[in-house]
Parts: structure tokens; C-alpha cells; sequence
């Protein structure tokens, strides 16, 4: 379980993260969303200790980041942004260091080297320098590193940037798996990639959490309206304004009329679902609808919302 | 301890693996070499002398030029905070990047024993005591040399800048027993104590004093907490 509490982050005089306080449980993905910037990374710094806060503290299975940093560090892989590596090591003797700091025998590490090299798929690159390795093979060899323990935490700041789709798709899937027993959190900027993998996510904004909970829970409590776009034929003007009477809560947003077709968008409250009711009207009325399409606000457009001001910050 | 020995491990490792290692070693060979070989024909003398003398000067450059990448080049490449981030303590990242220095410049200065065997073979009074505490003289100096390199090395994530703070702080070292006769007698003492080429004459002479020792230990001692104390800095940055 991590707790941060109260966590502030400072570097001189730019508050980096301010205040901020979250819970995870154990089992659980979450992904650290937020804008560039807006403290992800320093927050997984100080979880890490990398960092110490500047007030607040962090706390792993009841341990506090700043007299047991040691005995956490035990406790988490961690895959730093930008994946630093050391690229004159070849891949095997890289492992090896990250075993070896580790306490594992020859062993264990002959055990763990073989369930990374399978999880991360790297049987072709085990004897190659790092630095010769493509950047998607680079990304899984530092997730390798982080995970060669078997940690029960795993921190993976930014774990897609760099790889191509189908491995996107791959290390999506690793980290589900993992997640199944670990708990893992992984930062990201891309929304497609925290919807996909996570279980709970945690937006936040210069340096302040800005909001938390499952991805449906998020777009549930989100502002504005869903929008209906539909395409008829054999409607009136006049019929289209009188559907609003008939069914109250939609709003008429545009209507363009062509000689036969009618485009009309409406707009609705996420709560109410009048598509049926809109479809029985049609029929009433002997319209023929061509095309329903709703479009319903999506974690992008709930991102954008909370965090609109966040271009300016720093670190 | 354990955690000490994987760092020095992968350091050494890391020298021998870039071209770094084998440069060092040949370029230091060819300069005592040379200095050994001419002053040996020249002179028709069996003694060590002129190594000894050269390699404190080979030293002022070659130190910092082996340690400047041990802490700089992990900030440069970030790999700092992969290391930092492992359950290792920081003194001991320090302690283990200083040995793997260390000992590269202990093997430079082991291949230089094949002048001694040369010598033993063809000279005649050998003074064996001599070049024994001359040798000792100038691995302790090399100690010093390399706790300043790695100091120096955390300073900056800049190896040439490293490097260059490196040599500046070594010369003072190196120069400081050269100020005396600037120095106002009351401090004379004090400056001359601090200076590492009273220490080291002493020892090459054959005179293995407490004092001498306790010195170069405390200098080490000194610039790698310094060093682990800029390494943990990081955290209030």
C-alpha cells in the first residue's frame, strides 16, 4: 500500500507539487495522468527517493520515505522517465548489477533472468550492448531491471514512450498481467494508454490532485452535455422543433437542412439515454433515420477540462 | 559492504569494457617508461629515483582524468537516479566507484615493476627497501589523487569540467609545500602538514611514521564524505 500524504515538492522557488495526498492499494493499476509539467515525475521521484519532500512525507506498507528509504527501496522496481541505462553494459551483465544490488544468488538470478527475459521478450538482445539495442528493446530492458526482484511495487514513470503500436499493445498487456498481483503505478500523458491498462486513475494538475477514481467514474462526474448526431429524411422543420416539446430533455443544438436530408445535432444530459424515445418519434412521424451517432465525452475531453491551465507549469 | 563490491565490480568492469582502461594504461606506461629508461642509460645509476619523482607530475593529469567520468558521466545519462533508487546507500556508491579508480591507477602503477625487475636483473646495489616504500609512497598518493577525482566527479554532471576541477584541487595538493617560503611562519607548519609531498618524501625515504599515514587516510576519508554529502544533495535540489 502507498500513502502519499500531504506530499509538497519544491526545487528553489517553484512549488513543483503542492499538497498533494492519494491512497493505493495493494492489486491495483493507477495511472498517473497529467499534463507536462505538472509533477508526475517528481512525485514518483520523492515516492522512490530520489527526492525528499519539501513537507509531507510518503508512506510504503506503513514505512516512511524518509527514515526507511532503504527498506522501500527493497521493496519497488522502478522504471525511471526517459529510461536512463547503462549503455556500455551488455544486456545480461546489466540484470545481473540490478540482481546483485538486489541480494540475489546465482540462483535466484538464473530464475528471475529467465521469467524477464520471457515477460519482456528479450531472448534476441540478452548478449548485446545496451547501447546497441532499438529504443523499444531499451524500454523492456529497463522495465526488465525494475522487475528482476519480483517487486511487490512497481513505479513506471512514462513505460510506453518510444515503442511502436504493436509493442505498446505487449507491455499494455505485461503490466495487466503484473498488476494482477503487484500493485503498479505507471504515469503517462497518453490517455488511450492509462484508459486501456489502468483500474484507477489519478489526474493531477500543477502539482495538485485535481481528481481520482475509475476512468468511468471520472467521464460520470465530467461537465457538458452528450450530443446525437442524426440524419433524417422526411422531416420538416417544424416536426424537429416539436420533438423538443415531445421529449423534454433534449436541446436542439443545430439543424441543417438539405432538400430531402436533415442533419440535427441534440444535446441531452449524460444521464438520460432519449435515443429510443427519439427513434419512436421518427417513426411516428414517418422519418427515415439514415444515421445515430452519439458522442459521448470521453477521458480526453474530461483531461482537458480539469487540467486547462496546465500548460505553464514547471518540472 | 556487499553492495560496495557489485559497484566497484561493474565500475572496474565499465573501465575495461570502454577503450578507457587500455588507453590509460599504455599512455602511462610510455611516459614512465620513458622517463625511467632515459635517466637509466644516462646516468648508469641502478636506482628508481627518477620514476618515483615523475610519476607524482604523470598523476596531476592522469587521476582526474580516470575518475572524472565516475559520478558526472551517471548524472549526464541519469543513470544517477537509477542507482540512487536501488536499495544501495550512498557512501556506499561512492566508496565503490572510488576503489574501481583506485585500483585502475594501481595497476598503472603495478606495470611499472617491470622496471624494477629489469633493474634487479642488471643492476648492481639495488636498494630493494627503497623502491618497496617508494612504491607504497606513491599508492597512497594516488589514493589522495582519487578521492579529490571523485569529489571532483559529483560535483558537475560535466566530465571536462570535472576533470579540470579535478587536476586544479590536485595541483594545490601538489604545489602547496612549493608556497612555503610565501607563507608567514606561524602558519608554516600548518601549510607544511598539509601539503602531500612532505608526507610522501618522508615515505620514500624509508621513514613509515603514524603521522604520514593517518594523514593520507584522512584525506581520503575526507573528500569521499565530502563526495557522499554532494551525492545526497541531490535530494534537497
Amino acid at each position: 500500500m502507498i500513502k502519499v500524504d500531504n506530499l509538497s515538492k519544491s526545487y528553489g522557488s517553484v512549488e513543483a507539487v503542492k499538497s498533494l495526498s492519494f491512497e493505493i492499494n495493494d492489486g491495483e493499476i493507477v495511472g498517473f495522468l497529467g499534463a507536462n509539467g505538472a509533477g508526475k515525475s517528481t512525485t514518483l521521484k520523492v515516492m522512490t527517493g530520489f527526492l525528499s519532500p519539501t513537507s509531507g512525507n510518503v508512506y510504503v506498507d506503513h514505512l516512511n520515505i524518509l527514515d526507511h528509504a532503504y527498506e522501500i527501496q527493497k521493496r519497488i522496481g522502478y522504471l525511471p522517465e526517459l529510461n536512463p541505462l547503462y549503455v556500455d553494459m551488455k544486456v545480461f551483465d546489466l540484470l545481473k548489477f540490478h540482481a546483485s544490488v538486489r541480494g540475489m544468488d546465482e540462483k535466484h538470478f538464473r530464475t528471475a533472468l529467465e521469467r524477464v527475459v520471457h515477460d519482456c521478450g528479450l531472448s534476441g538482445v540478452i548478449h548485446r550492448n545496451v547501447g546497441d539495442c532499438s529504443k523499444g528493446y531499451k524500454q523492456r530492458i529497463g522495465l526488465a531491471a525494475a522487475m528482476i526482484h519480483d517487486p511487490e511495487i512497481l513505479i513506471l514513470d512514462e513505460p510506453v514512450t518510444g515503442l511502436d503500436p504493436n509493442q505498446i499493445v505487449e507491455i499494455r498487456q505485461l503490466i495487466k498481467q503484473l498488476g494482477k498481483e503487484k500493485l503498479v503505478i505507471m504515469s503517462s500523458h497518453i490517455l488511450q494508454e492509462i484508459q486501456a491498462t489502468v483500474d484507477k486513475i489519478i489526474i493531477i494538475n500543477n502539482g495538485e490532485l485535481v481528481a481520482e477514481g475509475s476512468s468511468e467514474e471520472l467521464i460520470a462526474s465530467a461537465q457538458g452535455l452528450a450530443q446525437l448526431k442524426l440524419e433524417l429524411t422526411g422531416a420538416t422543420d417544424e416536426g424537429i422543433q416539436e420533438m423538443k416539446a415531445f421529449i423534454p430533455s433534449l436541446s436542439i443544438h443545430s439543424v441543417d437542412a438539405t432538400d430531402t436530408r436533415s442533419f440535427v445535432t441534440l444535446e441531452y444530459a449524460h444521464t438520460s439515454d432519449p435515443r429510443k424515445d427519439i427513434f419512436d418519434y421518427a417513426v411516428k412521424n414517418q422519418w427515415s433515420i439514415l444515421e445515430m451517432s452519439q458522442s459521448k465525452t470521453n477521458l480526453e475531453d474530461v483531461f482537458r477540462s480539469l487540467t486547462q491551465n496546465g500548460d505553464q507549469g514547471n518540472a | 559492504m556487499r553492495n560496495t563490491f557489485v559497484i566497484f565490480q561493474k565500475e572496474l568492469k565499465s573501465f575495461f569494457n570502454s577503450p578507457m582502461a587500455y588507453i590509460f594504461l599504455v599512455i602511462f606506461a610510455l611516459v614512465t617508461g620513458y622517463f625511467f629508461t632515459n635517466t637509466f642509460f644516462l646516468y648508469n645509476q641502478s636506482d628508481m629515483r627518477a620514476l618515483f619523482s615523475i610519476v607524482p607530475l604523470v598523476y596531476l593529469f592522469f587521476i582526474p582524468a580516470v575518475t572524472m567520468g565516475l559520478i558526472a558521466k551517471e548524472k549526464s545519462v541519469g543513470t544517477i537516479e537509477t542507482i540512487s533508487t536501488l536499495p544501495i546507500q550512498d557512501r556506499d556508491v561512492v566508496l565503490g566507484k572510488f576503489l574501481a579508480g583506485y585500483s585502475l591507477i594501481i595497476i598503472g602503477l603495478m606495470v611499472t615493476v617491470i622496471h624494477y625487475i629489469t633493474l634487479s636483473f642488471v643492476g648492481t646495489n639495488v636498494d630493494h627497501g627503497a623502491v618497496l616504500s617508494g612504491y607504497f609512497g606513491l599508492i597512497l598518493l594516488g589514493g589522495v589523487y582519487s578521492s579529490v577525482g571523485v569529489f571532483s566527479s559529483s560535483l558537475t554532471e560535466n566530465s571536462v569540467v570535472a576533470f579540470i576541477i579535478g587536476v586544479f584541487i590536485v595541483l594545490i595538493f601538489f604545489l602547496l609545500d612549493k608556497t612555503l617560503i610565501f607563507v608567514p611562519d606561524a602558519l608554516a607548519g600548518f601549510v607544511q602538514y598539509l601539503s602531500v609531498d612532505f608526507h610522501l618524501s618522508n615515505i620514500s625515504r624509508g621513514v613509515i611514521d603514524t603521522r604520514n599515514l593517518v594523514y593520507f587516510g584522512s584525506v581520503i576519508g575526507f573528500f569521499l564524505f565530502l563526495t557522499t554529502r554532494v551525492v545526497e544533495s541531490r535530494k534537497w535540489g
